[in-house]
Formats: C-alpha cells, structure tokens, sequence
C-alpha cells in the first residue's frame, strides 16, 4: 500500500469519526445562555399578535432575543409539535398548544415543564377556571401551560348583502333575528330569497357552525371523562349534527371547507355573508378580505347564547435549554399586559377575566367590523363560557365527523346515511 | 520494524474495508435500524405521545387486514400509480427518442424536459390544487367555455386520481425521458441502418431495436417509478389543503397509504398502528419490484 492510499484510508476512518460524531453530538456546540445572550424560540400556529410584545420585552430583558416561527395550518403544526414532544427534542423553547390538543399533550406531561414548580398554583386564579384546568393534569400536580387567549364567539356578517338581501343591518337588530339557531336557519332562508344570486350563501360551511352549536352543547362532546366514546348517546351531538344538516337541506351553505384555498377565496369574493366568529377569527377575516371590506363586515352575539372556538395555552418543553427564560416569557405574555397587547393586534380575547371590566377593553372598538364594540361582545360570549371537556382522541373523532358531514354537504352522501356513516367513523377514529 | 510490517500487513487488509464502511455504518444507522424499530414497534400497542402501552404480537396486523380504510388507501395509491406512471413511461420513451433526433437547440430542449422536476414539490402542488380549484381553477374555466359544468376535482374519486396523476407526470415525464435519452444514444446505429436496408419501418425500429436495446433502462427506470408511486405523499397531500388535509378527501378519495400512515401516527397518535401500515407498505413495494422486473423481463432482448 503506497503513501497515497494510506493517507486515503486514513481520511476515510476520519469521516467514519465524524459522522458518527455528528450523530451522537450535536448539542456541545451550544453554549450560550451562560454568557448572558440567549436567543429563546417560540412556536405558534396563526398569528398571535406578539411582534410589539417581543420587542417591549427584548428591551426590558438585555441579552435576551426572540425569534418565533408561526405555522399557518394548525394540522401541519399539531403534527410537527407531537412529533417534537414525541422525540424530547428540536421543538423549540416555547410552544403554543391549542385548545383540542390540550388532553392529547397532557399525555405527555413529563415533556414538558411542570408550570407548578414556578409558581404557577400563585396565578391560577387569576384566569377564568376551564383556561386554568384545561392544562392540569387529572391528578391535579403537574400544568403544562399558561392560558393566553379564548375563543369566546359572536357571529360576523356582511351588513352590505344583509341589505341587499332586504334584512336589517344594525347588529342589535340582527341579533333580534336568531336568538337560537332555529331562528338563525329561517333567517338564513329569508336571506337566500332576497338576495337572489346563487353564488353568495348564507353560511361558509356546515362543519363550522356544527362545531360552534356543538361547544355550545354542555361540559362534554365525543367523549366523557373517562375517554369513553359518547357520540351516540351525547345529545349534543346529535344535536348540532340536525342543526347542521338542516341548513345544508335548506341550501345556506357556500360548501367551502375551514382554512382551505375556496375557503379564502371566499372572503375575497364574498361568497358567503355570515361566519361564526370567536374573537381571533377578526384578525383571520381582515388579513383574508383585506381594506376592500373595510366597515363592510359587522358583528353580532351567535345564536345560543356564547360558545367558544378555540383557544391557545403556552408551555415549555423540557428540551428547551433556556427553560428559566423561557418560563419568564410565557408569564409575561400571558400576563394582564401581554393579553392586552394580543387583544389590540389580533382581537383575541383574553383568558383573564379581570380584564373584561377594564375600560380599555370594555370600550374597544373595531374600525375594520364597522366600529363594532368587540369588548362587549366577545365578553359577553367568554363569560357564558362553560369549560367543554375534550378527550385525548377529540381532534381524529372531529375530523372523521367533519368529514363525513362535509361528504353529506356535497351530496356524496344522503343525509340519511350520514349519521351511522359519522358514528361509525368516529369508532374507529377513537381506537 | 516487525511492528512497522505487522501494522502495514493488517492495515492492507483492513483499508478496503474502511473504504466501503461508510456507507454501511450510514445505512445501519439511518436504514436499518429504523426498520427493524419500526417492526417491534408495530409488534405493541404504541401511543405517540403516552408510549408504549404494552405488547400485543400481531395484533396490529391482523386490525390492518380487516382494515377497510387501509384497503381504500392501497386501491387509491395503485390506481393513482398505474394511471401515472404508465402514461408517464410511453411518454418518456416516446420523449427521449424525439430529443434524440436531429434538433435545433438540442440542448435547450433536453435541459427544458428536466426543469419541472427542479421545482420544489411544494409549489407544484400548490400550482395544481388553484388550476384544479372548484371555484376558481383554470381548468374549470376552460371547461367551462366547452360548455362543461364545473367539476368539483377534489370531490370524486377519479377527477382527484386524474389531478394528482398530472401532477405527478408533470414533474416526473422529463427526468425519465433524459435517462432513457442517455440510453437510446448508447444504441450502435449500424442496427438502424441496417434494419432500414432490410426496409423496416419507423414503428418496426422503435420496437424491435429501440425497445430491447433500452429494456435495462426500462426496468431501472420503473422500479424508481414504481418506489416513488406506491410512497405517493407530498402531491395528494397538497392537492387538498386545510386543516384536515392529510385526510385526503371527504371520504378519503384520495388518501394514500402513505397519508394513512401519518394520519394514524399523528392525527390518529397510534404509533405501533402506523408503524404496522409502513411494515405492510415496504412489503408491498417489494412485491410490487418483483412484479415488474417479471413483467419487463418478457420484453424481449435483442440477440
């Protein structure tokens, strides 16, 4: 063997080194945080309205920088997040969870840092109850995360069709409407006669008002406490299921599915004049329509009486290396002022009711809603709040339910056989 | 100096061996070892975010047999792999022996067939999902003025398999056909000279000498074909979009196994499960390999 092979060898020995190495390695290199400069990450889905936040806190907190990565599809984000939590690694150091995936993440709790050796039990009470249990374990000792906003729903409607189609348009009027969702139906109907274009509906989709009534429904929906699969026995179901089913009869329905491309193509081109409307939704409607629409959307109380849509904690993996800063993070933006501060960016309603009396946002005024007073409103909404139970398999029995009504939406499906087909997918969907 | 000559004796015989380590010390690492986890996490009841919940033998197998939505899977991801790839390869063929002839800007031309496998897929498939868009696709207008009533693309079960295919034939036609191009120059020309003396046809020649002479570039050519289809993923992924897109369709129209397969470990959080769909699916594949090259090797060599 000549000198020149040698020296190959040895190279290739060396990069067998390396390599494995690099596997096993990979987290040596990281030293910051002992030098005072820590660069902390954070992992929303949406858009949390943090920008002005992170900038105030950068400069009261020297040496700390904040970056946030912001996944729009909130499936794409459960997915990657559960993967993270899965692996104990790479998911950054803070992290949104949303309101169907609480019970799921609660799984794996000793993933994440137990908010409750860091004085979590001194805060609780501020946030409203079902914000500050959703995220404790069962046994009561470990908290993964810190409330920060609640979807506390209204309806928004477009005041322009409204007239057009011969209805009124102020929102205490509108409201006098429907006061349950019989009523909103029939107004529904009396909508599609006087509008007369068989291109703009009533409602943007089935499965968005059937999840609105369903939240609506009582302290549990697919399933109960226990995790036992309730959906045929449950009322509620059932209940918002007929409800749903009765405006794709009556046709109400522009049959665009949540967060897809027709769905916001919708907004551009009104498609449809009415869509259940939790407090975030505002932010989600603006950035879709866009300044065209400016003033010619409004807001009205949901039929019902409140109701809830979503909802976001925030919580520390145990992977994250900076987690004392990172703890120190989510408790100011879950504190009083980081609430207001999403609230005024994003509309989110906050989950600490001692807010809801403070006149900045009793008196909050939305120019884009035609000056709607979103503080009264959407308080309104939070405080017939009734903490919803949802089981560690809610998000898959959802999505077979949401499915299979969609199918149904369509046509593919006779509404008859949609109801066994729902259930029957939900049983193998809570498997 | 005997351990100077003992070291260069051992080292002689070890270097070869160092040489090809890093492949296989890669491939233990990132292959093999993934695989043989996934075959004993498919052997439990396997929680995502809970863990393992205990060993339950073949259990998930046998779940997976009688699993009608994994079935539906299957039938998707063949029907959408037959209804691609076979159009795709005649076209390649077809493709390749066009660039091969005497062309202005040859170059330009072969390079321009490769550009649609440069795109990122994720942009190809957002492109297809607005031309094949219910409301405001391209394609529903243009049906539209032939007086067509507007289909609903994502909603039916062959409208969706034909979309996907188109998908998958755009990004992939052109990189076939190069590789068949690199063949067909590799042809002597004498057999086509001298089958024109015998006063064969242009049809005759393409399949009596084309054919057989480019039938190891078939072969290799379908069996990637046929790997990349049944692990169809990315495009039916982004063909719907919205929360619930992994779900492919209403009714799962157009879910493949591989969208099944990261429905149930993360929608679904049933790790052993899914690790039993990606079991099934690489043994699926191997059948389906074995199948082509018995198919292919009919195609008759030139002797």
């Amino acid at each position: 063997m000549n000198r020149t092979q040698r020296i190959a060898a040895a190279a290739a020995s060396a990069l067998v080194v390396g390599v494995l190495a690099a596997g096993c390695g990979g987290s040596g290199s990281d030293s910051e945080g002992s030098g005072g400069n820590v660069t902390l990450r954070v992992n929303l889905f949406g858009q949390f309205g943090y920008k002005d936040l992170y900038k105030q806190y950068e400069k009261d907190h020297p040496g700390v920088k904040i970056v946030e990565t912001a996944e729009g599809d909130l499936g794409k984000y459960n997915t990657k997040l559960s993967q993270q939590i899965a692996a104990n690694a790479a998911a950054g150091d803070v992290v949104a969870i949303e309101e169907g995936q609480t019970v799921n993440f609660l799984q794996a709790s000793d993933k994440f840092v137990n908010l409750q050796d860091h004085g979590y039990n001194e805060l609780k009470d501020a946030y409203l109850p079902y914000v500050a249990n959703a995220t404790t374990s069962a046994d009561g000792k470990t908290t993964i995360g810190l409330g920060t906003d609640v979807g506390g729903l209204a309806m928004c409607y477009r005041r322009d069709l409204f007239e057009k189609a011969g209805l009124p348009t102020d929102r205490e009027e509108v409201a006098k409407l429907w006061p349950t969702w019989d009523d909103f139906i029939a107004t529904g109907e009396k909508f599609t006669t006087g509008i007369k274009d068989d291109k703009i509906h009533f409602i943007d989709a089935a499965t968005n008002v059937y999840n609105s009534i369903l939240m609506q429904g009582g302290d549990e929906t697919y399933f109960d406490r226990d995790n036992k699969l309730v959906v045929d026995s449950n009322p509620a179901v059932k209940n918002a299921w007929d409800l749903a089913n009765k405006m794709i009869d009556a046709k109400l329905t522009a049959k665009v599915q949540a967060f897809t491309k027709e769905w916001n193509a919708g907004f551009k081109n009104g498609s449809f004049a009415t869509i259940a409307c939790p407090a975030w939704m505002t932010g989600y409607i603006k950035g879709q329509a866009g300044d065209a629409f400016t003033g010619k959307w409004d807001i009205a109380t949901v039929p019902g009486g409140g109701g809830n849509w979503g909802g976001s904690w925030l919580a520390v993996p145990k992977s994250s290396k900076h987690q004392k800063e990172a703890i120190d993070l989510i408790k100011f933006l879950a504190s009083d002022k980081g609430q207001m501060g999403a609230f005024k960016s994003e509309g989110r309603l906050p989950s600490l009711p001692a807010l809801y009396d403070t006149p900045e946002l009793k008196d909050a005024k939305n120019p884009y809603f035609n000056d709607a007073p979103i503080g009264q409103l959407f308080v309104a909404g939070a405080k017939n709040l009734k903490p919803v139970y949802l089981g560690a398999k809610n998000v898959p029995v959802r999505d077979a339910f949401e499915n299979v009504l969609r199918s149904v939406e369509s046509g593919d499906r006779s509404e008859s056989k949609g109801w066994p087909a729902a259930v029957k997918a939900a049983e193998k969907a809570a498997k | 100096m005997r351990i100077r000559d003992r070291f260069a004796k051992t080292e002689a015989r070890v270097a070869p061996y160092a040489f090809i380590s890093p492949f296989f010390i890669v491939f233990a690492i990132f292959g093999l070892f993934p695989l043989i986890y996934t075959a004993w996490v498919s052997l439990h009841d396997w929680s995502l975010l809970a863990g393992d919940q205990g060993y339950v033998g073949f259990a998930n197998y046998r779940e997976l047999f009688h699993d009608s939505d994994f079935w539906r899977a299957l039938t998707n991801t063949v029907g959408i792999f037959l209804l691609a790839t076979i159009p795709q390869l005649i076209l390649a063929t077809v493709l390749a022996q066009v660039l091969n002839a005497r062309l202005r800007a040859r170059t330009f031309w072969r390079m321009g067939v490769l550009l649609p496998n440069v795109t990122s897929v994720a942009a190809v498939g957002i492109i297809f999902g607005l031309i094949f868009s219910r409301d405001y696709g391209v394609v529903n207008w243009g049906l539209g003025h032939l007086g067509v009533n507007p289909i609903d693309w994502q909603g039916h079960r062959w409208s969706s398999w034909f979309a996907i295919s188109v998908m998958v034939d755009w990004r992939w036609t052109g990189y076939n056909a190069l590789i068949l191009l690199a063949s067909l120059q590799s042809v002597p020309k004498e057999l086509y000279e001298a089958a024109r003396i015998d006063g064969a046809s242009a049809w005759r020649q393409f399949w009596s000498i084309t054919v057989p002479m480019l039938r190891p570039t078939i072969i290799f050519v379908s069996i990637v074909a046929t790997i990349g289809g049944i692990q169809l993923f990315t495009e039916p992924l982004l063909f719907g979009s919205g929360v619930n897109a992994i779900s492919g369709g209403n009714s799962g129209q157009y879910q493949t196994v591989a969208m099944y397969l990261v429905q149930q470990a993360f929608t679904g959080q049933r790790f052993g499960y899914a690790s039993t769909v990606a079991w099934v699916l690489f043994l699926i594949i191997a059948v389906f390999a074995v199948i082509n090259v018995a198919l292919l090797r009919r195609i008759k060599s030139v002797e």
